[in-house]
């Protein structure tokens, strides 16, 4: 659906309405996380496990390349369980109905 | 008796029944409203000029009772237990039917009841209840689907009040009628003391019982299945108190009980993935409840002042959060009429208000910097670094991103963003608003709390509230820059899903989760063993049927008038016979002598 069409619904276009303005959204989010990487740089961090020769927790940019590729893998995981797990609304309702269904 | 009846457990419980009672013409609802919202007021007010130690004592066959002991860790969760059921009950004024905050405060009460309770027996009193009077928060919603919730959701309450009551049947037997046995306290310890290790099946019955209303791993669904099926209201009152209690017994009676590290630190991780595909957007916090539950459930495992002080934290700051995060989704549901995140859409433009304070709690649940969580889940991340738990770290790191994702931006996003579903509602009612900027404002406040005390030098009442003295420093230039690195960039990677279509849409469905294995499967075998039954019921009925017959048949055969044994005989034939038996009979007696 289109997000113009619905902005006017109510009688006002907003500033998200506007297909640009989402993707200015994830720019500036880049280059927020850009800036937070940067941080790393401003200060030094002392490891507590020497696990992984200390970068784990001691070392530059650990925590964005856990928090991305983690957040990334959590979501296409996830997506293949529905292969398994996912059923129709009325899954329990149908008591006697057939329990393959999708 | 003023003691009794005006102890925290009481005065809320028989205040709410009291006022349900009261007729109408006598009591308006306002005036009504005003005084439930006074019980929880005057019931804090009277317990904080109490001091730590033993209230509301009486002897029942023998044992003394303690309905009130009052020491550092029950406190803290008195507090946050008042707090909840004024929230709550500010909350539930949006319909004229007073039903709900009564049984609110009500359970509210039974709650206080279970972390004041200073024996075992008292426990298991307002343990059961809770969950009664929880259940009927789950029915009051009054459709089909919150009738089967509500009856399963009260089986596995029931279920963890027989293990608890076996259990403490179970200790009574073993350690005997020794004073104090039925003191609610370490019990590892006590077991331990009476030469009982762990393995005991006492201690492990109470835990389990313990376990199963914190949401532990295959004993979790309950909640998932039962909480999004109850009214706005009844999910805010339900998410603060039931988990919570469990939460505290655990921390009172297993702490450092180290299977409860990696049990917890499975809860953290499993729900995230399927919250990740759920539509139900309640359900997304259900889900997501199990996960913070995890976080306490491991600082307990670990057991030192720093964790412990970390799980109690967390709760208090959850029954906020999370409450302010189900009263915004509440608050959708009463305006819009469902909560599913593939017909929601764009409602940031019909409820600011809700929008922004659903944020607030959003940011809450994620632990930013400022913010709640940040200021009690790093206690518990601290202390299993500063025990050595390298994977468990891991595991609670990649939760804390994964809580963020589904959360923290799941919820705001498919509710009041994505794409516009053309939904244009009201803002929700003046009383929602209040609850929830009290929520959202408390919760506000624990993360601000340490940044002042760091700046100004001024003192941290929440940390001051905690069950042991706090030696730690939140506002780190490492943990800030840490934790925003995480969270920033686990939101690229939702935004980088979304903008390459690789996120997974939400799609109205069902995903299976161990309830299934009572819900499908056992219902299944229920109706198998069933058919069995009849079967051979059937098959017996008509087997035994036909021998009866048959048997009828022959009798009447043989004693009918016309048989054999039934007819007229003729007296000679029959002298004759005797004459036969007696020449039978001297024969043999004749042979025998012989």
């Amino acid at each position: 659906m289109a997000h113009e069409d619905h902005g006017k619904q109510g009688g006002k276009t907003y500033w998200l309405d506007r297909k640009g303005n989402v993707a200015k959204v994830f720019y500036a989010l880049i280059l927020i996380d850009v800036l937070w990487l940067a941080a790393d740089f401003l200060y030094k961090k002392k490891a507590e496990f020497d696990a992984w020769g200390g970068w784990a927790d001691g070392g530059f940019g650990f925590y964005p390349v856990y928090g991305f590729v983690g957040a990334f893998l959590l979501v296409l995981a996830a997506k293949q369980m529905r292969r398994v797990l996912m059923r129709s609304e009325d899954y329990y309702e149908r008591r006697r109905g057939g329990g393959s269904s999708t | 008796m003023a003691e009794f009846l005006l102890s925290p457990p009481l005065l809320l419980m028989l205040g709410s029944v009291v006022l349900a009672a009261a007729p109408r013409n006598v009591l308006p609802r306002t005036v009504l409203r005003a005084l439930l919202l006074a019980l929880p007021v005057y019931s804090l007010w009277r317990f904080w000029g109490l001091d730590f130690g033993d209230y509301a004592q009486f002897k029942l066959f023998g044992q003394t009772l303690t309905l009130v002991r009052i020491d550092p860790l029950s406190r803290i969760f008195v507090v946050i237990f008042h707090l909840a059921a004024l929230i709550g009950s500010i909350y539930s004024f949006y319909v004229k039917d007073n039903f709900q905050p009564l049984v609110g405060v009500f359970y509210a009460g039974s709650a206080l009841g279970v972390v004041l309770a200073g024996d075992l027996w008292s426990l298991f009193l307002f343990w059961e209840v809770a969950a009664v009077s929880s259940a009927l928060l789950v029915w009051v919603r009054r459709s089909g689907r919150a009738a089967g919730a509500g009856l399963r959701y009260l089986g596995m309450q029931m279920v963890s009040g027989v293990l608890l009551l076996a259990g403490i049947v179970l200790l009574r037997h073993e350690v005997g009628a020794a004073p104090g046995w039925a003191e609610f306290r370490n019990l590892t310890g006590f077991l331990e003391d009476g030469g009982l290790g762990f393995t005991n099946l006492a201690a492990t019955l109470i835990f389990l019982a313990f376990g199963l209303k914190a949401a532990f791993p295959l004993l979790h669904s309950w909640l998932i299945d039962a909480y999004p099926e109850s009214t706005p209201a009844g999910a805010v009152f339900l998410s603060a108190f039931t988990t919570k209690f469990a939460i505290y017994a655990l921390a009172r009676a297993f702490p450092g009980q180290s299977e409860l590290i990696w049990i917890g630190g499975l809860m953290t991780a499993f729900p995230i993935f399927f919250a990740v595909i759920e539509n139900d957007l309640r359900r997304v916090l259900a889900y997501s409840m199990t996960n913070q539950l995890g976080f306490m459930v491991v600082g307990i495992g670990i057991g030192t002042e720093l964790a412990i002080n970390g799980a109690v934290a967390h709760a208090f700051a959850d029954i906020l959060f999370k409450g302010l995060l189900f009263m915004a989704m509440g608050a959708v549901l009463y305006r819009v009429g469902h909560v599913n995140g593939s017909d929601l859409g764009g409602l940031y433009k019909s409820m600011p208000i809700t929008t922004g304070l659903c944020i607030i709690g959003a940011a809450s649940i994620s632990a930013f910097p400022l913010f709640s969580a940040f200021a009690t889940k790093s206690l518990i991340m601290s202390a299993a670094v500063y025990k050595e738990y390298f994977w468990l770290w891991l595991v609670l790191l990649f939760a804390s991103a994964g809580v963020f994702h589904h959360a923290g931006i799941k919820i705001p996003f498919f509710a009041f963003f994505h794409h516009d579903s053309g939904i244009r509602c009201k803002e929700a009612p003046r009383s929602m608003i209040v609850a929830m900027v009290l929520a959202a404002a408390a919760s506000m406040a624990i993360g601000l709390f340490p940044l002042a005390e760091m700046w100004f030098g001024t003192a941290n009442p929440f940390y001051e509230l905690l069950p042991y003295p706090v030696h730690y420093e939140v506002y780190t230039t490492t943990h800030v820059i840490t934790q925003s690195q995480l969270l920033f960039f686990s939101a690229l990677a939702f935004a980088t899903l979304m903008r390459t279509g690789l996120y997974p849409p939400e799609l109205r469905s069902v995903n299976l989760d161990a309830d299934w294995l009572y819900r499908r499967v056992g219902l299944r075998i229920w109706d198998g063993v069933a058919a069995a039954f009849t079967a051979t019921h059937r098959t017996g009925y008509a087997v035994a049927g036909r021998l009866a017959a048959a048997a009828l048949e022959t009798a009447q055969r043989h004693l009918g008038p016309q048989g054999f044994l039934g007819r007229s005989w003729l007296t000679a034939s029959m002298a004759l016979w005797v004459a036969v038996l007696l020449a039978a009979y001297l024969v043999v007696f004749y042979w025998r002598l012989g």
